[in-house]
């Protein structure tokens, strides 16, 4: 199979796009199809700071790469979760690539420890409330990026979001009309209230085989290993389903997802009407001071909780 | 008409596996899209790794091959 561009030995074949590239060219289609991302959902600009949500794993370092790469101010954050041996793995990960890549371009990784502040790590925390440890661990994640993003002033947040999480997201929506999950899914949210940061989704037109192909092609060094809380997972079996019907029919994921981003474009302005609906019941947390829709955000609730079963 | 000159023996193709970590054996010669369908592995979820380098589904993959099968699929 030789690339469609330059005809020399290709390294990856792209069924969807009807397209195989050697490894230069692969590189191009992946950075031109962050730029369009980026340009087509107004994400963000060259003279802002956008601060990259890193966990070891391929999306997230690949993301802050080519970021670098096209020449954008982007900082990090690594939340170590403290599970176990797969926190201090894909930790080292995140250091080593910060060290031998990111510094080169200028750019800074801040740490957070979830154990350093709420005592304990993920697991033990999940246990602590009756929590799902996965539901924890987002309430946490969301939390932390977001107040590191508001009070060191960067302009947005980005996360490292395929094709795959959207098109499995929107499928276990639809599966269950979760029509107000529904609305709110898109590759750029905006900084509706005070206190909450824009949030955009720059790979959102990249497949998750694209994104690991380009971290084994640019020698990043990324967590392979399974996040152990995530096995058996609900978006693991959509993605599952969806890959077998994109392995018979390249093309499926794209069409789903973009299909549906087209279908809410023509419907309303989602920026406009997301930041209606937040501005009218959101108001700032009494504890910690960010939007919520109670009067103490779930975050500071877990916390409390977290706290009283300990003590 | 057969050959008089036998090949010499080289045992079968160690395939890395993820998710569990495992190794499994394949008789080559073997071209990558038919290793993936014979483990049952969807093209999309995979890539394959044959020495340091990525190869595309129509490769040829011999029993002295050093081959990774990699998952690409992450997320809770």
């Amino acid at each position: 199979m030789n690339c469609t561009k330059c005809k020399t030995k290709a390294v990856i074949g792209l069924s969807r796009h009807n397209a195989a590239f050697c490894k230069v060219c692969f590189n191009g289609f992946v950075h031109d199809q962050v730029a369009r991302a980026i340009k087509s959902e107004k994400m963000f600009g060259k003279d802002e700071r956008i601060l990259v949500a890193v966990s070891g794993g391929k999306d997230s370092l690949a993301l802050w790469d080519i970021l670098l790469k096209l020449g954008y101010r982007a900082d990090a954050l690594y939340v170590n979760l403290g599970i176990g041996a797969y926190s201090e793995q894909s930790h080292v990960k995140v250091t080593k690539f910060a060290e031998a890549v990111a510094a080169s371009h200028g750019a800074t990784l801040h740490l957070h420890t979830v154990e350093q502040e709420a005592g304990a790590g993920i697991k033990e925390l999940a246990q602590l409330i009756h929590r799902p440890t996965c539901s924890t661990c987002g309430t946490i994640k969301r939390y932390q990026f977001n107040r590191m993003a508001v009070e060191q002033d960067y302009d947005v947040m980005a996360t490292g979001h395929n094709l795959d999480d959207e098109a499995a997201r929107l499928l276990g929506n639809v599966l269950h009309w979760q029509e107000e999950y529904l609305n709110k899914q898109g590759p750029s949210l905006p900084a509706s209230v005070e206190g909450f940061a824009k949030k955009v989704k720059p790979l959102f037109r990249l497949s998750e085989r694209e994104l690991a192909a380009y971290a084994v092609l640019n020698r990043i060094d990324y967590i392979v290993e399974e996040c152990p809380m995530a096995k058996g997972s609900k978006m693991l079996q959509y993605k599952d389903v969806l890959n077998r019907l994109e392995t018979e029919s390249p093309g499926t994921k794209q069409t789903f997802y973009w299909g549906f981003l087209e279908k809410q474009r023509a419907k309303q302005p989602m920026a406009t009407t997301m930041t209606e609906k937040d501005r009218a019941v959101l108001h700032p947390c009494a504890s910690c001071s960010q939007p919520t829709t109670a009067e103490i955000c779930s975050y500071c609730k877990m916390m409390a909780r977290a706290k009283a079963h300990s003590a | 008409m057969q050959s008089s000159q036998r090949r010499p023996y080289h045992p079968p193709m160690q395939i890395q596996l993820s998710h569990p970590a495992r190794t499994v054996e394949v008789k080559g010669p073997k071209k990558v899209k038919d290793l993936l369908r014979e483990l049952n592995l969807p093209v999309e979820a995979h890539l394959v790794i044959k020495g340091d380098d990525l190869v595309t589904e129509d490769e040829m993959l011999y029993d002295w091959d050093q081959i990774e099968i990699r998952p690409v699929i992450s997320g809770g």
